[in-house]
């Protein structure tokens, strides 16, 4: 699924849009340090990775957390945790893989590697990262970051991310990724000089702008209406399953008390001493049993909480679209009432009303050079217009191709994956039922034996 | 409640040291008053103590005009009343059949009040007909209580169900309590029908057969209130005596009853605790499935398995209704009941100690020469008998009692497994079966795609 990704943005004037420049404008540098490494290729096109190089031969994790203090931007002390990433190429003869690249990064720049693909790939449904805070959170789970639960759980979601940026056929030919997992230092800088922050916040203030577009596609408003609901039935799901999770697990920790009383009475019992100590284990048993099903269903609460953060990247890809879109019926027309004005100025008529035609009239008529010279303006103003229009339209049609293949792509992934997730619940719940079947049956008999 | 240690057995829990005991910032977290409770199973269950102790008193305000919509259902698990039978200390078959229901409510001027009707089958000489039908409130069931205890000052009276409502069930007073309260007071009164001794007593024939006012007046026979009384205030002081020359088997008894008290309140305080938790988690449940089927109209390819996990999950529901209910008829009234008899158990020991301390004074008063002692030698030859026949008694009675128990605690505890396993397996069932129905979805389509 190879593409060559055409840089949409890259000769649009307006500032109703934000302007992108070359993504690989200011990465000469980088380019030139790894030119001897022989992995970037394709003519002059410093940006992408042989594509084929990343899907067969890196396999990438990350492997560890770790805690760390150091100073802030307003030089206060604080805590982070850091994520080593280690990058490993597989041999092509034997399979065994080798590290190639390995280095620390933490949370924020995950976050900046995010924002620069959004800001360069708006016609991609890009990967989205883990949860910056803990949410939909039942007791158990503290809502800490320190938390070792947490941090673990987050430390996955972040090796997801980067599989998943890695294994999009577009995405893992970025360069400002590929330095990220090989380039530490300076890796900042480098997204930096980019000068996607400029057109981050441009991009940011668009996407929540009010307008409306006339002629959408319809595909798209309805993609819309889909990834709210979606965003709104995943959080309604989440949140419920919290709250059983929660409940459940009262259930199973309220029967551990039934183990240390038993235990206590069987002290006193001659009989049925030997019945209700060994009953008692099994209580033990199945109220400790919970924590091992709640930590597995929190992973399942992960991969639906992945798509619900998709559902935001899909909302995004929508969103350009109706901006580009709205862009070029501006366009169009502006384009249309200087037509206008300028049959009107060499007929002279007046149908619409301009401030020339007013002042005109209040000033007296202007002279034919005058008009003569307003006409060769508008003419070229005319002229310029319909070359934007033109480019307008194209770069519209194409974003619409590559995001509508962007997004039959990710429809796919998403049913593939949520499916596989449902069923991996369908899965649990079933040990969790034979679990179940074993303490009960084992405390059965202990009973009956009392 | 006590402040002891568990046993020193290694015993995991498996909770965490120090995580969320009732935190929850996060913007979803769970209701307030759940992560309270919660944390409180961390801690000792005699915490319960607290906000279940406290007593209401009946509000016999209530109205009960649907009572009459009860119909009667067999108001013992089969189990237990097998086992009833069979702890019978004649070979003889079981020749007393009695049964309480139909609970209605009667109003008159001054209050409001619950009648349940008993009917009783006998093929006994002694008793006029072979039915019986009468209609009786609590507060007969009380006075043939206490009848049976003035008769019997050492034997183990069945418990009646408690005087006042438990904190918390105000709510349900016209079903649930009416209901425990008749299942229990057929329990009472079975458990004297199969007492070798107690079925025998007067006043519990009296009960059974006679007509209201002939109760009203053989009950006035009894000896009065105040004479009661004063009985009672005796009765401490000399229980306080009894205790020091306690025999030495009485001892162990006292200390088993010590022991099983404390327990068998934990135990209830704990099943119900489950039941509780069990239907907060029922609540939720029921609202889990149903989102599925919501996602499921917004999806093409994934509405299947959507709609299939959401009809598993309502079915893990029901059966999770199920298993609330059988645990409720199974467990809890047993466990009860169980509670009742352990104070019952404490007051046996008491009179038992009271007895022998009237001995024990004279005995004293004999050495003291205090008084004639030739009347004091009859008097505590008397004495002597009656501290040996309720001893005895007690013995007897002893036994026959923790072998009850052990049969009743083992069959209630045995059913409430049966319960849970047979809840799950009710759920791996569903689960398997959605599970399969996926997998050969998935086979159908890949084979679709070769083709």
């Amino acid at each position: 699924m190879e593409q060559a990704v055409p840089d949409p943005e890259r000769r649009l004037q307006p500032a109703t849009l934000e302007p992108l420049g070359h993504p690989d404008a200011g990465l000469e540098s980088a380019v030139g340090e790894e030119a001897e490494g022989a992995r970037d290729e394709g003519p002059g096109d410093g940006t992408m990775m042989e594509n084929n190089f990343w899907l067969k031969k890196i396999e990438i994790s990350v492997s560890e957390a770790e805690k760390r203090t150091g100073r802030n931007a307003m030089n206060m002390q604080e805590t982070y945790t850091a994520y080593l990433i280690e990058t490993r190429s597989v041999e092509h003869i034997d399979g065994q893989s080798v590290l190639t690249d390995s280095l620390w990064r933490r949370y924020s720049e995950f976050e900046l590697l995010r924002n620069y693909l959004l800001v360069y790939y708006p016609h991609i449904v890009v990967p989205p990262l883990p949860e910056k805070r803990a949410e939909f959170v039942w007791h158990k789970l503290s809502a800490d970051n320190m938390d070792p639960d947490f941090v673990e759980r987050r430390r996955i979601g972040l090796e997801n991310f980067l599989l998943r940026v890695a294994s999009h056929p577009i995405l893992c030919r970025d360069k400002i990724f590929y330095l990220f997992l090989t380039q530490e230092g300076n890796w900042k800088e480098t997204v930096n000089e980019t000068g996607f922050q400029l057109k981050a916040d441009s991009r940011l203030k668009a996407l929540n702008a009010t307008f409306r577009v006339k002629n959408p596609d319809k595909r798209f408003t309805e993609l819309k209406h889909y990834s709210d609901e979606l965003q709104s039935v995943i959080s309604h799901l989440l949140r419920v399953r919290a709250r059983v999770a929660d409940r459940l697990y009262g259930v199973y920790k309220v029967h551990g008390n039934y183990g240390r009383v038993f235990s206590e009475w069987s002290a006193i019992e001659k009989e049925m001493g030997d019945g209700l100590q060994s009953a008692g284990h099994h209580m033990d048993v199945y109220a400790s049993s919970i924590d091992d099903i709640l930590e597995d269903e929190e992973h399942y609460a992960d991969q639906l909480k992945e798509y619900l953060f998709y559902a935001e990247a899909l909302r995004a890809v929508c969103r350009k679209h109706e901006l580009m879109q709205y862009d070029l019926e501006m366009a169009a027309q502006d384009l249309a009432s200087k037509k206008q004005q300028c049959e009107e100025l060499a007929t002279g008529t007046v149908r619409t009303f301009s401030l020339k035609g007013m002042t005109t009239k209040l000033f007296g008529q202007e002279t034919p050079e005058q008009r003569e010279a307003r006409i060769k303006v508008l003419e070229e103003q005319i002229n310029e217009g319909e070359q934007q229009l033109k480019s307008k339209n194209q770069e519209g049609r194409e974003f619409v191709k590559n995001a509508w293949a962007d997004i039959e792509r990710f429809k796919e992934q998403k049913n593939h994956d949520l499916k596989e997730a449902l069923i991996s619940y369908a899965v649990m719940q079933i040990s969790m039922c034979k679990k179940g079947i074993q303490v009960w049956t084992n405390a059965k008999e202990c009973f009956s034996k009392m | 409640m006590e402040g002891e240690c568990r046993a020193p057995q290694a015993r995991s829990s498996g909770l965490p040291a120090g995580g969320g005991g009732g935190e929850s910032p996060g913007v979803d977290g769970p209701l307030p008053g759940s992560s309270g409770s919660s944390a409180l199973l961390q801690a000792e269950v005699l915490d319960l103590d607290e906000d279940e102790d406290d007593l209401e008193v009946f509000s016999k305000d209530a109205s009960l005009m649907d009572m009459n919509s009860f119909s009667p259902v067999m108001p013992t698990s089969p189990l237990s009343m097998i086992n009833q039978v069979k702890f019978e200390d004649e070979p003889d078959l079981k020749d007393l059949f009695i049964t309480v229901d139909e609970p209605e409510s009667h109003v008159t001027t001054i209050e409001t009040f619950i009648t349940y009707r008993i009917i009783t089958k006998t093929s006994r000489g002694e008793f006029d007909s072979s039915e019986f039908e009468v209609r009786r409130r609590y507060q007969d069931f009380l006075w043939l209580k206490e009848r049976l205890e003035e008769a019997h000052p050492t034997l183990i009276i069945p418990p009646l169900p408690e005087k006042f409502i438990v904190k918390g069930m105000v709510e349900r007073f016209n079903d649930d309590f009416i209901e425990t309260r008749r299942k229990a007071l057929h329990k009472f009164l079975n458990r004297i029908a199969d007492h070798p001794t107690l079925t025998f007593n007067e006043d519990f024939k009296v009960f059974l057969t006679a007509q209201a006012w002939e109760l009203s007046s053989h009950k006035k026979q009894g000896p009065g209130l105040l004479s009661r009384m004063g009985q009672t205030v005796r009765a401490v002081a000399l229980s306080m005596r009894g205790v020091k020359s306690r025999p030495e088997e009485f001892m162990e008894m006292n200390n088993f009853i010590e022991i099983f008290s404390q327990k068998i309140n934990l135990i209830d305080k704990i099943s119900q605790r489950i039941c509780k938790e069990e239907r907060e988690y029922f609540d939720e449940m029921k609202e889990y499935g149903p989102i599925h089927i919501l996602w499921s109209a917004s999806e093409e390819d994934l509405a299947d398995t959507l709609k299939g996990v959401a009809s598993c999950i309502d079915r893990c529901c029901k059966a999770t209704e199920k298993r609330m209910s059988g645990l409720s008829e199974a467990l809890l009234p047993v466990v009860h009941e169980y509670v009742l008899y352990s104070e019952m158990l404490m007051g046996v020991m008491k009179r038992r100690d009271q007895i022998q301390a009237e001995l024990d004074s004279k005995v004293e008063a004999l050495t003291s020469k205090k008084a004639d002692t030739d009347l004091l030698t009859e008097e505590i030859g008397k004495l002597e008998d009656k501290v040996e026949c309720a001893n005895n008694a007690l013995k007897a009675d002893w036994e026959r009692w923790k072998q009850n128990m052990q049969n009743d605690i083992k069959s209630a505890f045995t059913d409430m497994a049966e319960e849970n396993i047979h809840s799950y397996e009710q759920c791996l069932a569903t689960w398997e079966s959605f599970l399969t129905s996926q997998t050969d979805l998935h086979l159908e389509e890949a084979s679709e795609d070769k083709s």
